[in-house]
């Protein structure tokens, strides 16, 4: 037993996971440093090779380094067994994932060991046509939130003429209740270069650039070495793998602006101006990074791509529900027994996730709502965890999946201060171009607060048409997601929890249907 | 660019000529980078702690901008600090996740806690990538998860001793 593994992770690190490294070392074992096997709530988990295989032991802080090396935590709860058999791992089924917490992150041997690089090799080896036919093949979808289809977007920026085009890869993964970006690229960065890379072959581009929020130290930190260790390998620079194709890659840190998540406000900030939404069209594909033809994909996306290369379209297309394909990478989070990342195929229930893998709240308190797909997602009551998650079945219930986030709330929740929370989050952080997010949110922090002040039922009412008025109006008119979206948490929160805003269940529903003629419908004219 | 009148006013002389002249040469260094803005931003940010209204205009005369384009990518990012940095920051998560784990008495202990204190300073931060383990936040930089106002005291207690 000379060998112990400890996570570098953030989350591990700021639970003390540094610390207890130094103490394992200080005793004379070998450390090394994984990502996070995403059980978060073990977190420090230790692993101890032994015959068996790697043995974690949970939650260890830098004082009980001396008992676990002494075997005294062997035979107690602490010790969690051999990590690669827990259930929390084998009920999943990682792909994007499946070196997370396995490797050290920036060992490129061990990349290639677990199967890294198969997959740029082989799109070295077809012609640009046939990559992207094979990603539209496999169905991945964008997984940033908009779950539009890679291929087509990436065939749009393979047939588009220009002197330079461009890879942007949007790690600004600002929403609450989201870390699989962070935890993939702390993990296993690698997996996002190869998959830049392969992007970059598909579609002809030379350049590529990684958003990464500033939020994000540690990230930031090991995705630059993983560049740097790239470029030594010849992986990526003037010839990748000896291809004579050239693709550069570089890291740019946001600056605490959540709207730059958005994908054309991205663009802005990578050109060095404030980060406002831009009219779509152009669309980035044919005018992105400098009016150039741009990919821009998520993480996960562009995380999921050399595992469709390597194994073909076809199997990535075998896997998942409806149009949802493959697999994707589930955060659990905020009041939940073991919160983590949870990767599988689509189609999964909430329930499965939230109850299964999350085993309820960590209060231990009644699960109330839990929120899915970031403060711009719905409020879903635990009588819907029966929906699985899928983009359509997410959208027909009003819902949706984003970017795979799950925040979990116990039975303290006000649903009426969350709602008023996302208006004002959007008040906070819009970027201000359009009028109905950026006023509109105001409006709505203050009619929530008259509705949530009113003890009378006709002002309330009155303040309820109101409120659903403003929700259309932003929701139809605002230029990007951030607006558009605000109104989901809102109207969810008000649809299963009136009793939260002192509403009768039918006065929230005949509120939503009293609005004669919304503001957004002028062919008679302005409303009154 | 339009100017007024044939001679436009020479720029005031930096406050401090030794700053102005690092900013200048961060900003060269940096000018041939594509969007060069942010990365000099975030280095002057770096270096100095802050960026000035002298800085901005350094910035822009090296990157051939505005001062108002500048200005206005200084004042839309709020990680550009346009003050001075306090001798400690405390940043809290305020992100849903968080707050379902008791992160807005936490951020409300942690102000009643430093109110008045100038040497301190307590922010609001959206996500730090630990929503499972909540409520986060960092102190002096360093991230920590699962805060109790009982652990910021521990983290804080060598600060005014």
């Amino acid at each position: 037993m000379t060998t112990a593994w400890v996570p570098c992770d953030a989350a591990a690190v700021a639970l003390g996971a540094d610390a207890v490294a130094d103490a394992i070392a200080a005793a004379g074992l070998t450390v090394r440093r994984n990502g996070s096997r995403g059980m978060l709530w073990l977190e420090p988990l230790v692993e101890l090779e032994t015959e068996r295989g790697r043995v974690g032991y949970g939650n260890i802080t830098e004082a009980e380094v001396g008992p676990l090396l002494d075997g005294a935590l062997d035979h107690t709860a602490r010790c969690v067994g051999v990590v690669d058999e827990h259930e929390w791992l084998t009920r999943q089924h990682r792909v994007t994932f499946a070196r997370v917490g396995v490797v050290e992150p920036t060992d490129l041997a061990a990349y290639r060991e677990h199967g890294g690089l198969r997959g740029l090799q082989r799109a070295l080896a077809l012609t640009p046509e046939e990559v992207v036919a094979e990603v539209t093949t496999s169905g991945l979808r964008g997984r940033g939130g908009a779950g539009f289809p890679a291929g087509i977007k990436w065939e749009t920026v393979r047939t588009a003429a220009a002197d330079v085009k461009f890879v942007c890869c949007n790690a600004d993964e600002g929403d609450s209740g989201t870390f699989a970006d962070r935890m993939l690229i702390e993990g296993d960065p690698f997996t996002l270069v190869e998959g830049m890379t392969i992007a970059a072959v598909a579609v002809g581009a030379t350049e590529g650039y990684v958003y990464l929020r500033s939020e994000y130290p540690h990230a930031v930190r090991t995705l630059r070495r993983a560049i740097d260790i790239a470029y030594a390998h010849g992986l990526l620079g003037e010839s990748v793998l000896g291809s004579g194709r050239r693709f550069d890659l570089d890291v740019r840190v946001g600056a605490g602006a959540y709207i730059c998540g958005e994908e054309t406000s991205m663009l802005e900030s990578l050109e060095g101006r404030r980060g406002e939404v831009r009219a779509k069209p152009p669309i980035p594909a044919l005018e992105g990074l400098f009016g150039r033809p741009t990919v821009v994909n998520n993480v996960l996306t562009l995380g999921a791509v050399p595992m469709v290369l390597a194994d073909g379209g076809e199997a990535y297309a075998g896997l998942g529900v409806g149009r949802s394909r493959g697999t994707q990478v589930f955060q659990l989070a905020g009041n939940v027994a073991r919160g983590g990342v949870v990767e599988a195929d689509f189609g999964v229930s909430l329930g499965e996730l939230v109850e299964g893998f999350g085993e309820g709240t960590a209060s231990g308190r009644p699960v109330k709502a839990v929120q899915v797909g970031g403060p711009l997602g719905a409020y879903l009551p635990p009588h819907r965890f029966d929906l699985p998650m899928d983009y359509e079945a997410f959208a027909e219930a009003g819902a949706m999946i984003g970017h795979g986030g799950v925040v979990v709330w116990d039975d303290s929740l006000d649903a009426s201060v969350m709602a008023r929370f996302a208006m004002e989050f959007c008040a906070k952080e819009s970027c201000g171009k359009c009028t109905p997010c950026r006023i509109g949110s105001t409006r709505g922090v203050e009619v929530l607060d008259r509705i949530r002040a009113s003890t009378d039922d006709g002002v309330r009412r009155t303040q309820l048409v109101l409120l659903e008025d403003l929700c259309t109006t932003m929701a139809k008119g605002s230029l990007c997601a951030m607006g558009g979206l605000t109104p989901m948490p809102v109207r969810s929160a008000l649809e299963h929890f009136p009793e939260d805003f002192g509403v009768r269940p039918d006065d929230a529903h005949d509120a939503a249907s009293a609005i004669p003629r919304s503001a957004t419908v002028t062919t008679e004219g302005a409303r009154p | 660019m339009r100017q007024r009148g044939p001679h436009p006013a020479p720029a005031p002389a930096p406050a401090d000529p030794e700053r102005a002249a690092s900013v200048q040469s961060i900003a060269e260094q940096l000018s041939t980078v594509r969007g060069p803005l942010l990365p000099v931003l975030h280095e002057v940010v770096a270096t100095h702690g802050h960026v000035t209204d002298d800085d901005v205009r350094v910035v822009a005369e090296v990157l051939n901008l505005s001062r108002a384009d500048v200005h206005g990518v200084v004042t839309f990012y709020s990680d550009l600090r346009r003050t001075p940095a306090p001798a400690h920051r405390v940043a809290l998560c305020r992100g849903e996740a968080c707050q379902s784990r008791g992160a807005e008495a936490l951020f409300a202990a942690a102000t009643d806690r430093w109110a008045g204190l100038r040497d301190v300073e307590v922010a609001e931060v959206f996500c730090l990538g630990l929503c499972a383990i909540g409520p986060s936040g960092t102190v002096d930089g360093t991230l920590h998860a699962a805060l109790t106002p009982e652990r910021l005291d521990d983290l804080s207690g060598p600060w005014f001793r």
